[in-house]
């Protein structure tokens, strides 16, 4: 089933046609391939054709040359009715379907299989309440779609996409209006109708840890119309994130997987600790724009680790805003990271930050060149380093 | 795709199916309370008007029979009884044209006549009324205007009818090409702006009767519709609903917008065309033998929104023609003024009557948005 394609493209070209202008080509010469049971998230920088290569894929506006088969069939060839039960969206669109129930909305994914009225039979009825049931909305067959949370909406969505039966769902940034918790949820779920039920789930999304963490595999658009095609791990390796997400200021951290802004580092301090204070103690410093370094254990349990980040490896570095806390493998003498500036092997740093743990309270003691001073809370640290010790050059103080 | 290796278990759907067919019977006894009232309106307003006629001696006519006043068989068979019909059609075209507008721009300001139509059946009176006069005062031919009944209903009609048709050409052609729905309601709105100028020009340079006379065709009637006339307009109207009801599945894609009805394989140009077509037919031939009947077309769909709370074209639709039937009826036996020789106008009674009940109705929802939705 897995070698089994349900959609490809053969150098497809996006874009805009214009009235007696050359068309606005998006992207050209795009070849890739959609398997049933598989979730595949687009990404890339706005204005890169995320929307518009949907749009191309689901018929909604023509493909400005190239071909396009869904289910080995031509997709200009397909008749509407054909299509729709082959492929669904779920768009960016508002939906003000007024005084409408769940259950009605969803029956609307019906449409391509009723008859004229539009009424539903027996297994019509059966097929909505199963969609309504796999996004895990039975609950809410009833209530009118006006009175839902976003997040409840978008579910009744993706359940009308469902009822169609298509063998391929494309997506626009469904989780785009989402709280966090929702789009942990929708991305789930997706994954899950995608496993369960053999669907092809094509979404496009900005959400690059939900993205990293749940899809099969990664498109990446880049704005010159480039597609990587790969796993999303495959493509972290390769560089295709810098490639594609290269901007100003901004550069990709591949051992975390996220974004982050260049930034001078005000100077290297060292942590002492262990465990979650220590952890966020190292996220804090790094927040304010100083590069960490962990140097040793201080022989206590400092509480529980927070995640698996901070958890078991004791041995970790931060560096200014460039990268987050992360397990590090470091060799002191050849910084492998040599691009990245303001962070020294050893020495220079302007002082020490321990952090200990007494009955669950966290105490946080810098010590400079002029002396020590003891924290409650990181905020007292960072407000007081910020004061002291703002800019690479100035060294914090206690005073 | 195969359906039957899905490991979640589709429900057995037996009570969420009975209890859908419990809430399908009460909008179908709710329909059939509608038919209802319509059927009593169309009593009612055989019974009243200047001279009050019982309703027994109504039925006895209606069945064949004669009254037992002859003058009364003949106020009911020649006057009444095409007015009621012309009454119950007009309401109905217009408020299947409004519900079928309102849903097609996704607007709840949309009417019947958002596409031009009223006003170019006006801009048509407007030139055989206002042109005649203009050359009357310009002191030119009268001899050959004289042989022209100006306030002649016919001519009227006729005119009316082409100047609507003119704009139903014209809407469709745009139609055709323009990709939203927006651009449509924006170029409906602006050629209403530009006949109305063009009327105003016409009233500008023409004389008072004649002024008059367009004045009183702009305050709509369905007494002056005869049984000859009703031979065309009746087939034209029940054609233009039987469209409307043919594209209620249609209508409730539409319901997502238009790249959700594309996506579920409505060939929506095909559809916009039918719906503008029918829309159009329904408005322009009410206008064409009534004049510009206002109001009833953009409150009739809200009404029955909030009486059914559905936003299902599979209940509006009948919905609709039945309470605008109603609604039409009524305003036209208050319009006639029951026991005086009177009748005020007719536009200005279905505004008046029908404003505060569309605003109590708004007011009572939480917001616009669920009051459009009902």
């Amino acid at each position: 089933m897995s070698d089994h394609i349900v959609l490809r493209t053969e150098s497809l070209s996006i874009g805009y046609r214009r009235a007696r202008r050359d068309a606005a080509v998006i992207a050209s010469g795009l070849k890739f391939a959609l398997r049933p049971g598989e979730l595949v998230c687009l990404l890339g920088p706005n204005g890169a054709g995320k929307s518009t290569l949907m749009r191309t894929l689901a018929r909604l506006q023509p493909a400005l040359s190239g071909r396009i088969w869904l289910d080995e069939r031509p997709l200009e060839e397909l008749r509407p009715g054909q299509l729709a039960r082959r492929l669904s969206v779920v768009l960016t669109d508002r939906v003000d379907v007024g005084a409408m129930s769940g259950f009605g909305l969803a029956s609307l994914g019906r449409h391509p299989y009723t008859g004229w009225t539009g009424t539903l039979n027996e297994s019509d009825e059966r097929i909505v309440q199963w969609a309504l049931h796999a996004v895990r909305a039975d609950g809410l067959a009833d209530r009118l779609i006006v009175e839902m949370s976003d997040g409840e909406r978008q579910k009744i969505l993706i359940a009308r996409a469902l009822a169609q039966e298509p063998s391929v769902m494309l997506l626009d940034e469904p989780t785009a209006f989402l709280d966090l918790p929702r789009r942990v949820e929708v991305m789930d779920l997706l994954r899950r109708l995608a496993r369960e039920n053999g669907q092809a789930v094509l979404l496009s999304t900005h959400d690059l840890d939900l993205a990293l963490r749940n899809a099969d595999r990664l498109w990446l658009l880049s704005a010159d119309g480039a597609l990587y095609d790969g796993a999303p791990e495959d493509l972290v390796l390769s560089g295709a994130f810098e490639r594609v997400f290269s901007a100003e200021g901004v550069s990709f951290d591949r051992d975390r997987g996220s974004f982050h802004t260049r930034e001078e580092s005000c100077g290297l301090v060292l942590l002492r600790g262990e465990g979650a204070a220590a952890f966020w103690a190292g996220r804090a410093l790094e927040r304010i724009g100083y590069a960490v370094e962990e140097v040793a254990q201080d022989g206590r349990t400092n509480g529980p680790p927070l995640n698996g980040a901070a958890a078991a490896d004791s041995r970790f570095a931060v560096r200014g805003r460039q990268g987050a806390v992360r397990p590090e493998r470091r060799r002191p003498e050849s910084n492998a990271d040599s691009s990245v500036e303001g962070v020294s092997a050893r020495g220079g740093a302007i002082g020490t930050v321990s952090v200990c743990v007494l009955d669950d309270r966290p105490s946080y003691m810098l010590k400079v060149a002029g002396g020590e001073r003891k924290f409650a809370t990181l905020d007292g640290l960072t407000a007081h380093l910020r004061r002291t010790g703002k800019g690479g050059e100035a060294h914090a103080k206690v005073d | 795709m195969s359906r039957g290796n899905v490991p979640i278990a589709k429900p057995n759907t037996g009570v969420q199916a009975e209890l859908a067919r419990g809430v399908a019977l009460g909008p179908g006894l709710m329909l059939a309370g509608l038919a209802l009232v319509a059927f009593a309106a169309f009593l009612l307003s055989l019974a009243v008007g200047s001279v009050r006629i019982p309703l027994d001696e109504i039925v006895g006519v209606l069945l064949g029979g004669e009254a037992s006043k002859t003058a009364w068989t003949t106020i009911v068979l020649k006057f009444r009884l095409p007015k009621a019909l012309t009454a119950m059609l007009a309401g109905a075209a217009l408020s299947v044209s409004g519900l079928q507008m309102q849903t097609l721009f996704r607007n709840p300001l949309a009417g019947p006549f958002v596409l031009g139509i009223s006003s170019g059946a006006s801009l048509g009176v407007a030139l055989t009324v206002l042109l005649a006069g203009v050359a009357v005062g310009l002191g030119g031919s009268t001899t050959l205007l004289a042989g022209i009944s100006l306030a002649g209903d016919t001519s009227l009609a006729l005119s009316a009818i082409f100047g609507s048709g003119l704009v139903l050409l014209l809407v469709m052609a745009v139609a055709r090409r323009v990709q939203s729905g927006m651009t449509l309601l924006i170029l409906g709105l602006m050629f209403g702006y530009t006949t109305s100028a063009l009327v105003s020009v016409l009233i500008y340079f023409s004389v008072v009767e004649r002024i008059q006379a367009y004045i009183s065709w702009t305050f709509g009637s369905f007494g002056g519709v005869t049984w000859r006339q009703l031979q065309v307009m009746a087939p034209a109207i029940l054609l233009g609903l039987a469209g409307g009801h043919l594209l209620m599945k249609p209508l409730n894609a539409l319901l997502l917008g238009e790249t959700y009805a594309l996506s579920l394989g409505l060939n929506v140009r095909r559809v916009r065309l039918g719906i503008i077509g029918s829309s159009a037919v329904l408005a322009g031939v009410v206008t064409a033998f009534c004049g510009p009947i206002g109001f009833l077309g953009i409150a009739v769909p809200h009404l029955c929104r909030s009486l059914l709370h559905s936003s299902d074209h599979r209940l509006l639709m009948p919905a609709v023609s039945f309470m605008g039937a109603t609604l039409a009826l009524g305003a036209d036996i208050v319009a006639g003024l029951p026991g005086s020789q009177l009748t005020l106008p007719l536009n200005a009674v279905t505004a008046l009557l029908g404003a505060p009940v569309v605003i109590w109705v708004i007011l009572r929802q939480r917001n616009l948005r669920q009051a459009f939705a009902g």
